[in-house]
C-alpha cells in the first residue's frame, strides 16, 4: 500500500492537537461523571452555549473569543453550581438520581439546544481572530494556528484543573467526596457543598471548551450532540474520574479520528468514537488508567 | 388478562370504525403519528420504567425500523404487515446486542451507550448510497390496497396497522406488568444488587426487556418510509422521536401501562396542534420544559397526581 508519510505525519499532529481541544472539552465530564458520578449528558449542550456566548461577544464588541470565555466562568460556574442544587433537591436527595436524573439532564440538553436555535437559527456561526488563517511550517508539518492555539488554552487549563485537584483542600476534597462521603463528613465538611463546587467547575470548562469550539469550527446547535459519544467514550475510555487517563484518551481518539478522516473520509469520523466507547465497555470497563 | 386484552381490541375497533365513519385523511395522518407513539412510548417504558434503564436512542432503533423496510423495499416490496415483521427482528437483534454490551456494567453506561448509538447509525446510514445516503429515500405509496375484496384507502391501511400495534403494545405491556417477568423487572429497578443476591436472573430478565422494548420501536419505524413517502436520515433520527419517547411516559407515569398511554395521546395530539398553529421548534421547547418540570415536580407523572389525589380524596 502506498502511504504518503507527509499525509501520514501531518494526519498524526492534526490528531494531537485535536486531542488537546477534546482533553477540553471531556474535562468538565470527567469530573461531573467521573468523580461525583453525575451522568450530566447535557455537558455538550453547555459547552456550545459557551461557543454562542464566545460568538456574540466576538461579533459584537470583536472581544477574543478565549478572553470572552475567561470573562464567562463565573457565570458558567454559578449556573453549574445552581443546576447541581437542583439535582440533588429533586433526584439525588430522593434517591432517584438514576431514571428521573438522566431524564432531567436530557430535558435540559434538548431545552438548551431548541432555545438556541429559536434565539440564533439553525445557520452556521463562526468567530473572527488574527490567529484563525495562518499557519506554522516546520518541516514536512503544518501546524495551523486555528488549531495550535485552543490545542495550547486546553493543555493549560487542563493543568490548571489536575494541579488544583490534586494540589489542594478542595480539590482532594472532592476526588474523596466520590468514594467515601462518610469520611469526608468526619473531617467537617459538608459533602454537598463539595459537590457543588465541583459541578460548577465542570459547567465553568464548558464555556472554555466552548469558546476553542468555535474557534476549531463553525458551530450550530445541534453540534454538541456529536460530542455526546465523543466524550463519554473519552471519559470511560481514559478511565473514570483519572485527568492524565483522560488527556492520554482524548489524544488518541484525535488521532484515530483524524487518520480515520484522512484515509476514509471526514464523514466516518463520527463513528470511531462509538467504536471506541463499545470496546472500551466489552473489553476493559475500568479505562486505561482506572482504578 | 383475556379480559383486558378484549377491551383494549373492541376499543380499538371502535376507535378504527369511528375514523372510518369520519374519513377525513388529515385525521389518519395525524393520528397516525398519535399511534405510533403510543407503541414508542410503551416500548421505551418496558425497559425505562418497568427496569430502571434509559434508552436514549429511541430514534435509532425507529430507524432501524424504517431503513430496513426501505432496504428489503428496494430488492423486492414486500407487504407491509412483513416489513414491520422485519424491522421487529432488526431493532430486537440491535436491542439485545446493545443490551449484551453494556448492561452487566453500571446503569448509567447503558444509557450513554443508546445515546452514542444514534449518532453512529446516522453516520452509517448517511454513509450507505443504497439506502439513498444522506439524499433520501422515495417510496412511492400506493393509493389504495386491495384486502379481503375491499379496496381501502392506503393511509387507512397505515393507520389501521399502527392502531393494531399499538393495541398489541399496550397488551404486551400489560401482560408484562403483571406476570413474573414483571415482578422481575421491577425487583431489578427497586434495588438491582438485592434482586441479584435474591437468585432473579437480573442480566437474563434485562435483555428480555431491551429486545422487547427494542422491537416494538423498530415495528413503529417500519410502516414509517410508507407513511412519510420520503425518507431522509435526519427526519428518520429526528430528535422529536427520543425525547418524545422519554417524555412521554414521563408526563404520565411509568409504574403502569395507562402512563405511557395518557402521555402518548395528552403530548402527541398537543403537539399536532402546535405544529399546525404555532411552530415545530417551540412545541419541542415547549415538550423539553415539560419534561424537566415534571420530573423535578411530579416524579409519578399524571398517573401518579391522580393516585395522590384519589388517596388524599379518601381519606377524610
Amino acid at each position: 500500500m502506498d502511504i504518503s508519510w507527509d499525509l501520514l505525519l501531518n494526519a498524526i499532529t492534526a490528531g494531537l492537537l485535536l486531542g488537546g481541544f477534546y482533553a477540553a472539552v471531556t474535562a468538565g465530564v470527567s469530573i461531573s461523571f467521573g468523580m461525583l458520578d453525575i451522568v450530566n449528558i447535557a455537558h455538550p449542550a453547555f459547552i456550545i452555549l459557551g461557543s454562542y456566548i464566545a460568538y456574540f461577544f466576538n461579533i459584537k464588541f470583536g472581544v477574543d473569543p478565549i478572553l470572552v470565555s475567561v470573562i464567562a466562568l463565573p457565570f458558567f460556574y454559578a449556573l453549574g453550581a445552581a443546576v447541581y442544587q437542583v439535582y440533588y433537591l429533586s433526584f439525588e436527595k430522593r434517591g432517584q438520581e438514576s431514571l428521573r436524573g438522566l431524564a432531567f439532564f436530557f430535558g435540559l440538553l434538548f431545552v438548551t439546544e431548541v432555545s438556541l436555535i429559536l434565539v440564533f437559527g439553525v445557520d452556521y456561526r463562526y468567530v473572527e481572530a488574527a490567529y484563525i488563517g495562518p499557519s506554522l511550517h516546520i518541516g514536512l508539518i503544518d501546524l495551523p494556528l486555528r488549531m495550535l492555539v485552543p490545542c495550547l488554552a486546553a493543555l493549560a487549563m487542563f493543568s490548571a484543573l489536575q494541579l488544583f485537584v490534586t494540589r489542594t483542600f478542595i480539590g482532594r476534597a472532592i476526588m474523596a467526596v466520590s468514594q467515601d462521603q462518610m469520611a469526608l463528613q468526619l473531617m467537617a465538611v459538608d459533602p454537598i457543598r463539595i459537590k457543588r463546587i465541583a459541578f460548577g467547575i465542570s459547567i465553568a470548562t464548558a464555556a472554555v471548551a466552548g469558546a476553542l469550539l468555535i474557534i476549531i469550527q463553525p458551530v450550530e446547535p445541534s453540534v454538541g450532540r456529536e460530542y455526546i459519544g465523543r466524550v463519554f467514550a473519552i471519559c470511560v475510555l481514559g478511565g473514570l474520574g483519572s485527568m492524565p487517563g483522560t488527556l492520554i484518551a482524548a489524544m488518541l481518539l484525535g488521532v484515530v479520528e483524524s487518520l480515520t478522516a484522512t484515509f476514509y473520509g471526514p464523514s466516518w469520523a463520527p463513528a470511531v468514537s462509538f467504536g471506541f466507547l463499545l470496546l472500551t465497555l466489552a473489553f476493559r470497563p475500568a479505562g486505561l488508567m482506572g482504578r | 388478562m383475556a379480559k383486558f386484552s378484549l377491551i383494549t381490541i373492541a376499543v380499538g375497533a371502535m376507535v378504527m370504525a369511528g375514523a372510518h365513519w369520519v374519513h377525513v385523511d388529515y385525521l389518519y395522518f395525524a393520528s397516525y403519528t398519535i399511534l405510533q407513539f403510543i407503541v414508542l412510548a410503551t416500548a421505551w417504558n418496558i425497559l425505562g420504567g418497568y427496569c430502571g434503564y434509559v434508552n436514549f436512542g429511541s430514534a435509532a432503533f425507529f430507524a432501524m425500523g424504517a431503513y430496513s423496510s426501505v432496504f428489503i423495499h428496494k430488492i423486492y416490496p414486500l407487504p407491509v404487515p412483513l416489513l414491520i415483521l422485519a424491522g421487529a427482528i432488526v431493532s430486537g437483534i440491535a436491542g439485545f446486542g446493545m443490551g449484551y454490551l453494556t448492561l452487566r456494567l453500571r446503569g448509567s453506561f447503558f444509557a450513554i451507550a443508546t445515546l452514542a448509538l444514534a449518532v453512529v447509525l446516522q453516520t452509517l446510514v448517511v454513509n450507505w448510497e443504497y439506502v439513498g445516503g444522506s439524499r433520501g429515500a422515495y417510496i412511492i405509496r400506493p393509493e389504495e390496497i386491495e384486502f379481503a375484496g375491499i379496496t381501502i384507502n392506503y393511509i387507512e391501511y397505515l393507520f389501521g396497522l399502527m392502531l393494531l400495534l399499538a393495541v398489541i403494545a399496550l397488551i404486551t405491556a400489560r401482560t408484562i406488568e403483571r406476570s413474573q417477568l414483571g415482578f422481575g423487572f421491577a425487583t431489578i429497578r427497586d434495588d438491582e444488587l438485592a434482586a441479584e443476591a435474591s437468585g432473579v436472573p437480573t442480566l437474563r430478565i434485562k435483555l428480555i426487556a431491551t429486545t422487547i422494548s427494542g422491537a416494538f420501536m423498530g415495528m413503529a419505524g417500519a410502516p414509517f418510509p410508507y407513511y412519510i413517502g420520503y425518507l431522509q436520515p435526519s427526519s428518520a433520527f429526528g430528535l422529536e422521536y427520543a425525547v418524545n419517547s422519554i417524555a412521554m411516559p414521563m408526563i404520565g407515569g411509568t409504574t403502569s401501562w395507562i402512563g405511557p398511554l395518557v402521555g402518548a395521546i395528552l403530548l402527541g395530539s398537543a403537539q399536532q396542534y402546535a405544529t399546525v398553529t404555532i411552530s415545530s421548534a417551540v412545541n419541542l421547547l415547549i415538550v423539553g420544559l415539560m419534561l424537566v418540570a415534571f420530573v423535578i415536580i411530579a416524579p409519578n407523572g399524571l398517573v401518579g397526581l391522580v393516585q395522590g389525589w384519589r388517596r388524599a380524596w379518601r381519606k377524610p
